[in-house]
């Protein structure tokens, strides 16, 4: 055992380091790093640059621009671009559409689409939950018809992340209505230009505008844009599913919150000092440190089994990482809530009334604190809640 | 990074969980042991010693085997699931790594084979009952004598003191109670004169001692790591202590979640096993969770047992919180997921439960710890 890297490990960890610090805008890093909104222009800069390295798609097939990384290297990249506050490359593109193209669709749409994917030319929405459809996402019920050249798409999917960015989605659809749930559904692209697709905003608690309802009617979509086999598509939506998975547990961004909870506990003033001098916040921030270092070792160990076998001998500790990093990623909001304290009372207002309702630019901080406690409830509902997860951990690792 | 263990420690995983299987996999030998003078089986101590393990900590030179606290660890892993009750922990954790940091070349000479042929127990007789957690607060003295020393005081909740041949003492040679200068460490034959001895088994069956030191001499030779500076020694003692707890508690909470998930598989209710019932599954979920990430913690406080003081402290304290959470958590649902066999004192579960229980109190409990990494800056790298 050893928990050290190796010295080209950690000569590669600073050269990532150092590429983050310096090729990526510091203002962009900044607002990351504080919770403030990253605009779709950020996302697009940063992505573009992190592309002309080569490294806006590591996991990709080395054909299609992946990189020939160890898993540990892979993890070292992505543990050093969460925690130096590089916004992570479109999760949509690089992490499910990509991946899922480069390894099901023909060669026409590998060619027309992964390096536009790579680059953030084009933006991709996930179009999986609908309104009757969420944790029970085979229930799906959005069809598509086929009809000579084209499938018929009409439905409604929801909480759809960034689609007022998005110039395509790609969509679960029921191709066949009388096979079995699982069986007769479809991965279809659909170019969000067409007529009949309509993108209304939700605003979340938070009082931003991040998620969206999508409303397909009558819209034709050239049979070319389906991927894989017709009533194949639940297979790679799984296969999409498990790509998720990397760097869920998020361990860089939150040992950066919580970097940022110390710092503002220490400016922040209470009593004869600062909110860092009360003992019993000191020890909440404490205990998820140690909560978070063991999260870290929890990582490593699952990284370093997939470095030995190959990613073939599954470790029941990763199926921990989802459940245990949102929690961590909570708890670490809360703090910062928390150590702004009554501050957290100013909000800057919705953003689709901009400058209605601005409190001074010194509270903004505070209020961005709240904004994000509230936001961050979502990261224990996405991406297969908590509960669900702790029914697939219940059926697959302990065999209940 | 690497988490696998070598050929060798493998090899060694397999005799010591093979040993306390056939030693301790019937739950009824552990309570005939149990009633064994001290304690513990005699007989099970020499299959240890001819296993190897009394020589486990020791260097080669010495007669041992050269072991550090990762294979410290693959012992006391085996020692939790089994619930031994040997004194591997006092002798061959506490005393070896007392003698090995801070023992001359005589002391080791004379004692260390000794302990290898499984003839000599010995116990660290550092706790008093003011100095609740601080290892610095010691209030039993030291005097000098001639070209020796005189100890007076009371040593409380000593692990194995009943059984020990020889205890490791702090004692204060100079300055105020709770200074952290001015301790030295002896090494006192438990049956000198002046040396009073109350053994009795504790709530997990481990046996403890109460121990009276009055006009006890100890010459200059039976300092261990120099006078007055005895209490960065003691701390690296405990905290090598502390990383094998962790170990010990996690093959207890290992097995203790084995046993449940088996309980849950057949135990029937409503016509069908009870674990197809989701508020069970997910409360096994969480134990699992809770194992896990206390499997990582003392995975770190093996690798950190010998390092620096500074980070040592903050990793050990760092691994204590989080063990000691997860052992409450994961003891008490057991009890709870069994129902009423999981209170009674004829089933294994209540004893994992209770052994947790009590390694949360040995050698600092949650608050205590918390507040060591506080003092220490916490765990994580910080920001450049």
């Amino acid at each position: 055992m050893d928990l050290r890297f190796t010295d080209d490990e950690i000569a590669f960890r600073n050269e990532v380091r150092h590429f983050f610090r310096t090729a990526i805008p510091a203002e962009i890093r900044r607002k990351f790093s504080e919770g403030e909104e990253v605009s779709r222009e950020d996302m697009v800069t940063s992505q573009r640059i992190l592309n002309a390295k080569g490294w806006a798609t590591p996991r990709w097939p080395v054909a299609w621009g992946g990189q020939d990384w160890t898993p540990i290297q892979h993890y070292i990249y992505l543990e050093e671009l969460q925690f130096n506050s590089v916004p992570q490359p479109l999760q949509f593109n690089v992490d499910m559409v990509g991946p899922v193209i480069a390894a099901f669709g023909n060669d026409a749409q590998k060619r027309q689409f992964l390096p536009r994917i790579a680059n953030l030319d084009d933006w991709w929405a996930q179009g999986f939950s609908e309104p009757g459809a969420g944790s029970d996402l085979a229930s799906l019920k959005t069809r598509a018809i086929r009809d000579g050249g084209h499938y018929i798409v009409t439905g409604q999917k929801t909480w759809t992340t960034l689609a007022q960015y998005a110039n395509w989605i790609f969509c679960l659809v029921r191709t066949d209505p009388e096979a079995k749930k699982q069986m007769g559904i479809s991965f279809l692209l659909i170019d969000m230009a067409t007529p009949g697709v309509v993108v209304r905003p939700i605003i979340t608690i938070d009082g931003r505008h991040e998620v969206n309802e999508v409303f397909f009617d009558d819209v034709k979509v050239p049979v070319a844009n389906l991927v894989g086999e017709e009533n194949r598509g639940w297979d790679y939506a799984k296969f999409l599913l498990a790509n998720e998975r990397t760097g869920i547990a998020r361990v860089g961004i939150t040992k950066q919150r919580l970097a940022r909870v110390k710092e503002i506990a220490r400016q922040t003033p209470a009593g004869e000092g600062s909110v860092w001098d009360d003992a019993a916040f000191r020890s909440r921030a404490m205990l998820a440190e140690i909560e978070l270092k063991a999260l870290e070792l929890t990582q490593m160990r699952v990284v370093a089994e997939q470095a030995k076998s190959g990613g073939n001998r599954p470790n029941p500790a990763s199926s921990i990482l989802k459940i245990k990093g949102s929690e961590l990623q909570q708890t670490v909001s809360e703090l910062l809530l928390e150590a702004a304290g009554p501050n957290a009372l100013a909000f800057r207002g919705y953003d689709v009334e901009p400058g209605s309702n601005d409190p001074l630019a010194e509270l903004a901080w505070a209020g961005l604190a709240a904004q994000n406690y509230f936001n961050y409830r979502k990261v224990s509902i996405y991406g297969g809640s908590n509960e669900i997860q702790h029914n697939i951990i219940s059926k697959a690792v302990l065999g209940l | 990074m690497d988490f696998d263990l070598t050929e060798e420690q493998s090899l060694l995983k397999d005799s010591v969980d093979r040993l306390i299987e056939d030693r301790y996999g019937d739950f009824e030998r552990r309570n005939a042991y149990a009633r064994e003078p001290g304690g513990w089986s005699r007989a099970v101590w020499r299959d240890f010693a001819a296993l190897g393990l009394t020589a486990l900590p020791f260097e080669e030179s010495t007669g041992g085997i050269g072991g550090g606290p990762l294979e410290t660890m693959i012992v006391m892993e085996a020692v939790g699931r089994g619930l031994t009750l040997e004194p591997f922990f006092s002798t061959v954790v506490l005393g070896a790594a007392a003698l090995r940091l801070g023992g001359t070349e005589e002391q080791r000479e004379t004692l260390v084979p000794q302990i290898i042929a499984g003839e000599l127990i010995l116990a660290l007789a550092q706790g008093e009952r003011q100095a609740r957690y601080d290892l610095f607060d010691v209030a039993t003295t030291a005097r000098e004598s001639g070209d020796g020393f005189v100890l007076d005081g009371h040593k409380t909740m000593v692990i194995h003191g009943d059984s020990a041949d020889r205890l490791i003492v702090s004692a204060r040679s100079s300055g105020g109670r709770r200074d952290k200068s001015g301790i030295t460490l002896f090494l006192v034959d438990a049956r000198a004169p002046g040396v009073e001895i109350h053994g009795y088994a504790g709530q997990d069956a481990q046996r403890v001692a109460e121990i009276t030191l009055n006009g006890v001499k100890a010459g200059a030779d039976a300092v261990l790591g120099g006078r007055d500076r005895g209490h960065d020694l003691l701390e690296h003692v405990v905290d090598i202590g502390i990383a094998a707890l962790a170990a010990e508690a996690v093959g207890a909470m290992d097995a203790l979640h084995a046993l449940t998930l088996d309980y849950l598989k057949t135990r029937k209710q409503f016509g069908v096993a009870i674990g197809n019932f989701q508020a069970l599954q997910h409360r096994a979920v969480d134990m699992m969770i809770a194992l896990e990430q206390a499997r990582s913690m003392s995975v770190l406080a093996a690798m950190m047992a010998n390092a620096g003081a500074r980070e040592r402290r903050a990793a050990i304290s760092g691994a204590k919180v989080l063990i000691n959470r997860s052992a409450r958590f994961v003891g008490q649902q057991a009890i709870q997921l069994h129902g009423g066999i999981g209170m009674t004192m004829e089933y294994k579960a209540g004893h994992y439960f209770k052994r947790l229980t009590m390694i949360e109190a040995l050698f600092g409990d949650t608050d205590h710890h918390l507040a060591k990494v506080s003092d220490a800056g916490g765990l994580l790298e910080e920001v450049a």
